[in-house]
């Protein structure tokens, strides 16, 4: 597959490794935080932890979109799927994430009518194939996600299509960063920053971390070259004394990101005053909701959204795992209130989580698997 | 490691030797996903009251003597939809998955029954189509279907058909069930075809591909195997539901051994590969009907290939692992990147992700 | 956070010129590529697609670049490190 097999190639991930080894000061540890959790996943997917020293923790951070929904939100969308007018139409990763009362699975098992689809387009058009039914589309996802639904909601309006709507979830990846920069005790040296997320975006916007709060950003790809190079540019920066943000992935990601993507999110949402990030608590101007002109396509206001919060239980430590503060078996809950057949907090939620992972594999030590496979 | 976190791990491995309990009120289609929640239902709910000698190991067939003669008798549903996609159809899947099930197993497939839930409303004329297939499947597999039945649901009750099979044959050379270090894993042929195709024939994802369902019986090829390397043999498995995956983590935790496989070596088409990448799910575990699972001497692998790829359902069979001493129960993969990741069993279907 | 990945453009219907049809090893699937509006889209392109729209253009010639300067690594970045080492040192 053409710009993807070139950037999974053995050999040059072991010419990569040896060059971070090398820039690597004796004595000194690093830890840098993947925000997205697209990354997490190429890291576990290709083993990438393999190449890199024992100096060198990645902490895998809050960008996983449908990890960081609270619990209030999707017992919200579960009440609306229930309604025997809807159908609730959801990405197929939200199917197993787990409310206060259980998870989209459970509903669709308890009779609610809930399709997984593609593409928020497709949502769109099981609405116009069932004009008699009202669709409600599960928008989540980052700044990435967010013009598809803002294009949905456009072709919806255009089409006059209005049975159709969108019960938003989108999330921003920004004050997310701020507030775990924000934490007292943070010992991140660099981020990876979300390749996916700045096509839309852009590079400018992080300029702050760099600039406030002098930890370099370097924007990365998805495969797992990508990745290390990534980790190479950061280790460069730090050697150099530097912090600034720069862009590994140019390929796909213009350093302006995409206007077009940005006008069309700008004209159908608007920031929420605040949203609650599950394992994080509330942060401010973290997610979006739709405009009042697009209010008849907004569910929250077609519909009676009970607006219930699950509280996250105090004892869950999540946004102190997320932070690379505890690891995963020091937090209070972990492995007793807290497992993946119920999960408190995000970290528990994906399976690439850090919890679920160590709860999973934790007594695998990486020398072990190493060993078991040379 | 510390004695804090020794503790925290030692309490886990207590959970997890806990014996399963299902926490669902109602059934859903994880449990019948193949993964952990299978596995949790067939062990909490059926074994619960069924549990005998014969039951207990859950393989694909039970084996038995009866007169002086080894059995093995197994069952097989089918639910698919679409009921007719490219390369197959409800018909000869539910065929092929019980003569698979009792080719695994060692023995030569001899009769079938078969069982229909139709729905009110069925077109005949689709019954006759899956019908027609399934007298072909049986004769490409040397067997007929000697029994049946036949029950008639209101519409809206059941999703058109439904076919139950079931099956006994004769064992002869049947696999020797021990997995021992050094033992050779192998695929007899590309993984995730059915699943992918229909994943694709279902529209809902608008994925256009040139592929076709891998549904095969398996009993000629596995045959031929099996008088390649006699006695090499440990065991077999059709990687159905769950795929590949699935089907090696319940081979290492039976066997309280590891397997090791090379990503490299595991034969994926193209365009499983595109859809997979594109929707974000692992081909590993992605369903295949008509491809087995193989784990045998180190010493008969030239044989068994040359046996395998000489017969045309074989023809891209491969070595794709080893079974190891150590970490015990577990699938490793060794990626084409250079890494390792565990392989874990599934919760549920593998759906597709957006992140 | 986001699955993207790269597809070739293989037709722009004149009828529909939102709709572009993409391939990804062998699977085709409409894609959206309004949000590309304006960049001349063609036949043979090659873009990121993400739940079924394109989110941008994929930048060959930057992906060279990644490629060479990832060629490049066993030699050029020793050196660089060398040069970064003795300058600390000295």
């Amino acid at each position: 597959m053409r710009f993807v097999d070139e950037y999974r190639d053995a050999g040059k991930a072991r010419a990569l490794a040896a060059s971070i080894a090398a820039l690597c000061e004796p004595g000194r540890s690093y830890t840098f935080m993947e925000v997205c959790g697209g990354h997490t996943h190429t890291i576990y997917k290709h083993g990438l932890e393999d190449y890199l020293p024992e100096c060198v923790t990645l902490v895998h951070g809050p960008g996983c979109p449908v990890c960081v929904i609270p619990m209030g939100r999707v017992d919200d969308a579960i009440h609306l799927a229930s309604r025997p007018e809807v159908i609730m139409t959801s990405f197929g990763d939200m199917m197993r994430v787990p409310g206060g009362r259980g998870s989209f699975l459970d509903a669709k098992a308890a009779g609610a009518d809930i399709r997984m689809v593609y593409s928020p387009l497709d949502a769109l058009r099981i609405a116009e194939r069932e004009p008699g039914r009202q669709v409600v589309f599960m928008g989540i996802g980052f700044e990435t996600t967010a013009p598809s639904t803002a294009m949905t909601v456009l072709r919806a309006e255009a089409a006059g299509i209005r049975n159709f709507s969108v019960f938003c979830n989108h999330v921003t990846i920004l004050p997310a960063i701020k507030a775990i920069l924000d934490s007292p005790d943070l010992r991140l040296d660099g981020f990876i920053g979300p390749g996916h997320v700045s096509t839309v975006i852009g590079c400018e916007p992080y300029r702050f971390i760099a600039r406030d709060y002098g930890r370099p950003l370097v924007v990365a790809g998805f495969e797992p070259l990508d990745l290390l190079q990534s980790i190479h540019m950061l280790l460069v920066q730090l050697a150099e004394g530097r912090a600034d943000v720069e862009n590994q992935y140019g390929r796909v990601v213009p350093w302006h990101g995409n206007a077009k993507a940005l006008d069309v999110i700008g004209a159908t949402m608007e920031p929420r005053p605040y949203f609650e990030w599950r394992g994080l608590g509330f942060i401010s101007h973290s997610a979006l909701r739709l405009r009042d002109a697009y209010a008849g396509f907004d569910a929250e206001r077609v519909f009676d959204v009970p607006g219930g919060r699950v509280a996250d239980p105090k004892a869950c430590q999540c946004g102190e795992v997320l932070k690379g503060v505890l690891k995963p078996w020091e937090c209070k809950v972990f492995g007793t209130a807290c497992t993946p057949e119920t999960p408190i907090g995000t970290c528990m939620v994906s399976s690439e989580g850090a919890c679920a992972a160590y709860y999973n594999f934790g007594r695998f030590t990486r020398e072990r698997v190493r060993e078991a496979t040379r | 490691m510390n004695l804090r976190e020794e503790q925290v791990l030692e309490r886990i491995d207590r959970a997890r030797a806990r014996k399963p309990r299902v926490r669902e009120e109602h059934i859903t289609l994880a449990h019948g996903a193949g993964g952990k929640a299978t596995r949790t239902l067939i062990e909490a709910v059926f074994l619960e009251e069924f549990a005998n000698p014969l039951l207990d190991p859950l393989d694909d067939a039970a084996r038995f003597t009866v007169n002086g003669g080894d059995l093995a008798f197994t069952t097989d549903s089918s639910v698919v939809a679409p009921l007719f996609f490219p390369g197959g159809d409800i018909g000869d899947l539910a065929v092929n998955g019980t003569v698979n099930d009792l080719a695994v197993s060692g023995a030569t497939p001899l009769h079938l029954t078969a069982g229909f839930i139709l729905e009110e409303g069925f077109p005949v004329a689709d019954l006759r189509r899956v019908t027609a297939s399934m007298r072909r499947a049986a004769e490409a597999a040397g067997v007929d279907i000697v029994a049946g039945d036949t029950k008639v649901v209101q519409r809206g009750k059941a999703d058109g058909c439904y076919i139950n099979t079931a099956g006994v044959g004769l064992v002869h050379a049947p696999p020797s069930g021990d997995l021992r270090p050094g033992d050779a894993v192998l695929v007899t042929g590309p993984i995730g075809e059915h699943g992918v195709t229909i994943m694709l024939a279902r529209g809902e994802l608008d994925l256009h591909a040139d592929l076709a369902s891998d549904t095969a019986p398996l009993n000629s090829l596995l045959a031929d195997l099996r008088d390649a390397c006699p006695g090499a043999i440990r065991k077999m498995r059709d990687a159905t539901r769950g795929g590949v995956a699935t089907v090696l983590n319940e081979m290492a935790s039976g066997a309280g051994l590891a397997v090791v496989v090379d990503e490299d070596a595991v034969p994926v088409r193209p365009a499983v590969r595109g859809a997979c990448e594109l929707l974000g799910i692992d081909p590993l575990y992605v369903a295949c009907e008509g491809r087995a699972v193989v784990v045998l001497a180190p010493d008969a692998v030239d044989a068994a290939l040359a046996a395998l790829r000489s017969h045309p359902l074989g023809a891209d069979a491969a070595v794709i692992g080893r079974v190891r001493e150590d970490p015990p129960g577990l699938v490793l993969l060794r990626t084409s990147f250079g890494g390792t990741r565990v392989v874990d069993l599934l919760v549920g279907d593998p759906l597709p992700r957006i992140c | 956070m986001c699955l993207a990945i790269p597809g070739e453009i293989i037709e722009i219907p004149p009828d529909r010129p939102a709709l572009a049809t993409v391939e990804v090893s062998g699977v085709r699937r409409a894609v959206n590529i309004g949000l590309l509006e304006g960049e001349g889209l063609a036949a043979g392109d090659w873009i990121l697609i993400h739940v079924g729209f394109a989110l941008s253009r994929i930048d060959e010639d930057e992906a060279r670049a990644t490629l060479r300067l990832l060629e490049g690594l066993g030699d050029a970045f020793d050196d660089e490190i060398d040069a970064l080492r003795e300058s600390r040192i000295g």
